[in-house]
């Protein structure tokens, strides 16, 4: 069981600077995150697109402005918890006891949840039939390729990852590459790469299709996949590998007695606590009156529910107000040498 | 001003109008419209505003710019006459605009 002053619950802009915020007023605090990586939003949705409404920078893209959030929390040991989801949240005597699906519990006063839209998950097939397939012959993600050797792999997607795994596993197995039109957002040399194989007949492209249903008794055996012309086209495959991208779904969050509405939750502006006593949200997944979903709002909130996590972390202590430019014991915690 | 038709999964039809300058999604968002989530706000960085023009109208639409089909191959369900609705503007010219809406968006 891991103590903390506060949990985090989300790693992207508004998590990173809301632990900076823990940090310079002496609080501890750990982070967890579903993604595999830092950033949130900005990293998995728009790494390359620059933003141009962050106070004082002119102009950054969305992994700039994480890296920077980073390098910002250097001075601080954050421990990180990252592909791991908060599964559980319940109170435990003054404490909030938490647990996440890889099995790690904290036990804090208070939880931060910076969510945003929730966690991302992949896109998966639409066929209802496909989830008994999942993790036994359809994949969203590999983790063995070996399973793959000798056999008949049928790959959906059109951005890199689906390519790249097409044209790796084109070594050993035999590959089908199915999409819904005849472009390609991979890269462009990745594209190349794969119209070559495709060429000398290792792998068998097949555009404007899209999957119609599996068939099977207790073992994948075929496929159908539909043309945009309604013509339908049955493929014998062992596997089926789908890379849709990554969409974002509230999750456990909404089982955790939080007023939630259309996906926010509702907070006051003054703790941005939200109805469970020690436990706030923060960012864009935060909702009251007059909110903006601006990075720059949730640098705010994550400030002010800091303050408000000091009050119950250390209940005999008196929070002092301090500037970073003046305090002693802010500049020994950044380790500052005056 | 364009009087826009949005015709939920289950056939429920809602029709509204919508001032111009804003898009096709924020016309169903600003008036509750269930079907739409528009979880990034209309950045063009999901695909969860998803719906399908009626096939008269599609090609009368301005054409998609680069990165919505991008967006579209991450869509629930895409078809030929997928669009994302963030980027599509209300002009007087969309008068009479029926889009239906996917079973889910996410």
């Amino acid at each position: 069981m891991i103590k903390t002053d506060a949990l985090i619950i989300g790693a992207g802009p508004t998590g990173l600077f809301t632990a900076h915020q823990l940090k310079l007023i002496g609080l501890s605090c750990e982070i967890v995150d579903n993604l595999d990586k830092i950033g949130g939003q900005c990293i998995e949705l728009y790494p390359d697109k620059p933003i141009y409404d962050i106070p004082a920078i002119p102009e950054c893209t969305g992994e700039e402005l994480t890296n920077n959030l980073i390098k910002q929390l250097k001075p601080f040991n954050i421990k990180f918890h990252l592909s791991e989801r908060v599964e559980e949240v319940k109170k435990n005597n003054e404490n909030w006891h938490v647990k996440t699906n890889k099995g790690t519990e904290f036990s804090t006063p208070n939880i931060i949840i910076a969510g945003g839209v929730g966690s991302f998950e992949p896109r998966k097939f639409s066929p209802k039939e496909c989830e008994k397939f999942e993790n036994k012959s359809i994949f969203y993600a590999i983790k063995d390729k070996s399973i793959f050797k000798g056999k008949t792999v049928s790959i959906f997607g059109g951005g890199d990852s689906a390519l790249d795994w097409a044209i790796e596993l084109s070594n050993d197995s035999k590959v089908n590459l199915v999409h819904r039109r005849d472009e390609f957002r991979g890269a462009q040399a990745t594209v190349d790469k794969m119209n070559e194989l495709v060429k000398i007949n290792k792998i068998n492209l097949l555009t404007k299709y899209q999957l119609k249903s599996v068939s099977s008794k207790d073992n994948l055996e075929s496929i159908e996949i539909e043309h945009d012309n309604k013509e339908i086209k049955n493929l014998k495959t062992d596997y089926v590998l789908g890379f849709f991208g990554l969409i974002m779904q509230l999750g456990p969050i909404a089982n955790w007695g939080l007023n939630i509405d259309k996906k926010t939750i509702s907070v006051d502006t003054e703790k941005f606590e939200t109805n469970q006593k020690g436990i706030y949200a923060v960012g864009d997944i935060c909702t009251y009156p007059g909110k903006l979903k601006l990075i720059l709002s949730g640098f705010h909130e994550g400030a002010l529910a800091a303050r408000a996590c000091f009050k119950l972390a250390r209940p005999n202590e008196k929070y002092r107000f301090e500037f970073t430019t003046s305090s002693k014991s802010i500049k020994d915690r950044l380790g500052v040498k005056e | 001003m364009a009087k826009i038709t949005y015709i939920e999964h289950d056939g429920k039809s809602h029709t509204i109008e919508v001032a111009n300058g804003l898009s096709v999604m924020e016309g169903a968002v600003q008036n509750n419209i269930p079907g739409i989530d528009a979880d990034c706000g209309g950045s063009m960085a999901c695909a969860t505003c998803h719906v399908y023009v009626k096939e008269e109208w599609f090609n009368k639409l301005p054409k998609k710019e680069d990165g919505e089909d991008d967006m579209l191959d991450m869509a629930f369900e895409p078809k030929k006459n997928s669009r994302l609705s963030c980027q599509l503007m209300v002009t007087d010219q969309i008068e009479g605009l029926v889009v239906n809406l996917p079973e889910k968006q996410v």
